[in-house]
């Protein structure tokens, strides 16, 4: 006779609902009341939305290469960096720069590397972090070996990686998933569900009813947030990165977001995606929301909102102008292509790169 | 007839290759109602549908294998990687399976597959969609390695890589999509694979190349003919299987032999046809054989990207090197 083998479900959290009213139906956790840690990290949201545009007006100039935007992602990847220690290990995919940011990235150096210059990777950030990983879900293995590391030397340490919808069908995730698993590794892996993989939707991915199913199937715990709900993101987050730091093994969570850019700035998504579900989308995106919830909560106002936006304002323009500053007066020489690809540079690379600083002067920036 | 750019012919030649066998499908990521990330689909998922210009999830593993299999099963899967960095993932199936499957089953089983993907550096990309890995390729026994670097050869050479019985790759190099363009009549007449073409005649000095470097080749030619040289030149097109015996009866002719290349120099394409002149041409030859290529260095992201590649200046030098040796 017939038995159940095994049955899962997925759970989804929200906590603050797109109208910044939280949930009435669940508990909510403390930190819905924590309003200095909310405030805080709605600032660098505001922060990261303001960089983001520039970045934008700084391609569409020409003044900056092909540009991943992060627009309508930021309470996902805030949440992730805030959920982190200092001595935890990110493992990014390429837009989570608010991620990043909470880590000590400058915004100068995400510039730089979309604006074709290595130096951006050498970031500000925690010097184990790995850089961009433009190869999709390559991280997601690095993320779960860094975990094995940790687990081997013994450290209280965690790893945590960032895949997007159209990442989770490949194998590389699937295979950190069955890793951590196997091995109990101290890794969290988040799938930041923004709905499109360049043009392809998230139903053209595969039929599971969440992708976060993907983790239960390879015996990981695996839970769905609402990834425009920071506090439902952080929340999760907080639980995985510090279960995983006490040994109890590896987690999966589905942040169900929305991509509100192109993929990158040599995108146009009007060719594939229709405007209306762009301008519903709008509605639930992640800052509207707490804001109107700090502010309903009194530990927010209008005049705040103003004076940050001019703040964050003056400190983009000001990476801005490092970026600038260093492309244009401090660029690269072409030694530079051959300088780190050995701890020590063999005979035959001494030579190259002697030749081609005689040819320095040609295939000048273009 | 039309004036097309490289990109169009590809497109001209895949639309062609569809209408004339219903085996065909297109199989990648953002291929179908996006029309490619460089509109090398374009229009073709409007005219031939859901099921022959199919639109993948994100999974290059998947891409390539499930090619080998609709390639032994009587579909003909024109693949695309997205990119050339993004090929890498997919090496296990062609080199493991796609260039093996006629070899190991003893002819019993083929695999009729193109994977065709942009190529090459210098249109300001980001990191690892710059590369030029056709030497990974050429060193995979059973698989051909089409470049083309015209609009004809697009067309031509893709026919013939579609209509083909084995596995090829076929690099587009996305440096020069765009760069001339030329009248090509849509007439489904496809151009020979496995033999290089040479694009002008000369005595002095034979210039051997292939893909995007092609431009910087003909301009180094021009320069040199100024100075009252007289410069063949010639683009290799298929890689693998190499076509050394026009390679090998124009150095005969001129005794001196640059190759431009731009990917790295170590284990190159450019090494293997300067070991066949060492092999077959050595007697002919008046001064050393010369490689201009890119550095065996990292791709530089975009800004220091074309102090990697060979400059006209390179390879004018590294050809007056040797017209000094009598």
């Amino acid at each position: 006779m017939a038995h159940t083998a095994a049955a899962f479900k997925v759970d989804y959290f929200q906590f603050l609902k797109p109208d910044g009213k939280l949930v009435e139906d669940q508990q909510v956790p403390a930190l819905a009341r924590d309003f200095d840690r909310l405030t805080e990290l709605y600032k660098l949201m505001v922060l990261t939305r303001t960089f983001d545009k520039k970045a934008v007006a700084l391609q569409r100039t020409g003044k900056l290469g092909t540009y991943a935007s992060s627009l309508g992602h930021e309470a996902a990847h805030v949440a992730i960096g805030a959920a982190m220690k200092e001595e935890d290990c990110f493992a990014p995919m390429y837009r989570e720069y608010g991620a990043q940011f909470y880590r000590g990235v400058k915004m100068s150096e995400v510039l730089l590397y979309w604006g074709g210059d290595e130096r951006g990777s050498d970031f500000s950030g925690p010097k184990h972090d790995f850089a961009w990983c433009v190869p999709i879900a390559t991280q997601c293995l690095h993320a779960a070996g860094a975990a094995l590391a940790y687990k081997l030397k013994k450290e209280d340490r965690v790893a945590v990686t960032v895949v997007g919808d159209g990442g989770s069908s490949k194998g590389d995730f699937l295979e950190a998933i069955n890793a951590g698993s196997a091995w109990k590794l101290p890794l969290v892996l988040v799938i930041v569900n923004n709905q499109w993989a360049i043009s392809v939707p998230r139903k053209k991915q595969n039929t599971a009813a969440t992708l976060a199913q993907k983790g239960i199937a390879g015996g990981l715990p695996s839970i769905q947030v609402d990834g425009n709900d920071l506090i439902a993101c952080l929340w999760a987050m907080d639980k995985a990165v510090s279960a995983a730091r006490q040994g109890k093994g590896s987690f999966v969570i589905e942040m169900i977001t929305y991509r509100l850019s192109d993929h990158t700035t040599a995108d146009d998504a009007r060719r594939y995606r229709p405007g209306d579900e762009v301008d519903e989308a709008w509605d639930r995106e992640p800052l509207k929301r707490l804001k109107a919830y700090l502010v309903d909560q009194g530990a927010w106002d209008e005049q705040q909102d103003e004076e940050l936006l001019g703040e964050c304002k003056k400190w983009v323009q000001q990476a801005a102008d490092e970026y600038l500053e260093m492309i244009e007066n401090d660029p690269q020489p072409v030694t530079a292509m051959f300088d780190y690809m050995f701890a020590e540079l063999p005979q035959d690379l001494i030579e190259q790169r002697t030749y081609a600083q005689e040819y320095a002067e040609d295939g000048g920036h273009h | 007839m039309a004036e097309i750019t490289l990109i169009e012919g590809v497109t001209m030649a895949l639309a062609r290759a569809m209408e004339e066998d219903p085996g065909v499908v297109m199989f990648g990521e953002d291929v179908g109602v996006n029309g490619g990330v460089f509109r090398a689909t374009a229009g073709l998922h409007d005219k031939f549908g859901d099921e022959r210009v199919i639109d993948t999830p994100l999974a290059e593993v998947m891409i390539a294998g499930m090619s080998v299999g609709m390639a032994s099963q009587g579909i003909k899967p024109v693949a695309e990687a997205q990119f050339c960095g993004f090929t890498m993932p997919m090496i296990d199936h062609i080199m493991c399976h796609a260039g093996r499957l006629r070899n190991r089953t003893r002819g019993r089983m083929s695999c009729p597959m193109v994977l065709r993907f942009p190529s090459g550096g210098g249109i300001h990309a980001p990191e690892h969609h710059s590369e030029s890995p056709e030497a990974l390729f050429a060193h995979m026994p059973g698989v051909r390695v089409v470049i083309p670097s015209s609009p004809s050869r697009a067309y031509g050479l893709m026919l013939a890589a579609i209509r083909d019985p084995d596995p090829v790759i076929f690099m587009e190099p996305k440096r020069i999509y765009r760069w001339q363009k030329e009248e090509v009549a849509d007439d489904g007449e496809e151009l020979p694979m496995d033999v290089c073409y040479t694009l002008r005649d000369g005595n002095d000095i034979t210039l051997v190349t292939w893909g995007s470097m092609v431009k910087e080749t003909l301009q180094a030619a021009d320069q040199l003919e100024q100075q009252g040289l007289s410069v063949e030149v010639i683009d290799v097109a298929t890689v693998s299987p190499l076509d050394m015996d026009t390679i090998i009866e124009s150095v005969e002719r001129t005794g001196r032999c640059v190759i431009i290349q731009e990917a790295p120099k170590h284990c190159g394409v450019a090494s293997e046809i300067a070991a066949g002149l060492a092999d077959a041409g050595i007697w002919h030859l008046h001064a050393p054989v010369k490689r201009v290529c890119g550095y065996d260095v990292v791709m530089p992201l975009y800004r220091n990207e074309m102090k990697y590649m060979p400059s006209v200046r390179r390879i004018v030098d590294a050809a007056k090197e040797i017209l000094e040796v009598s």
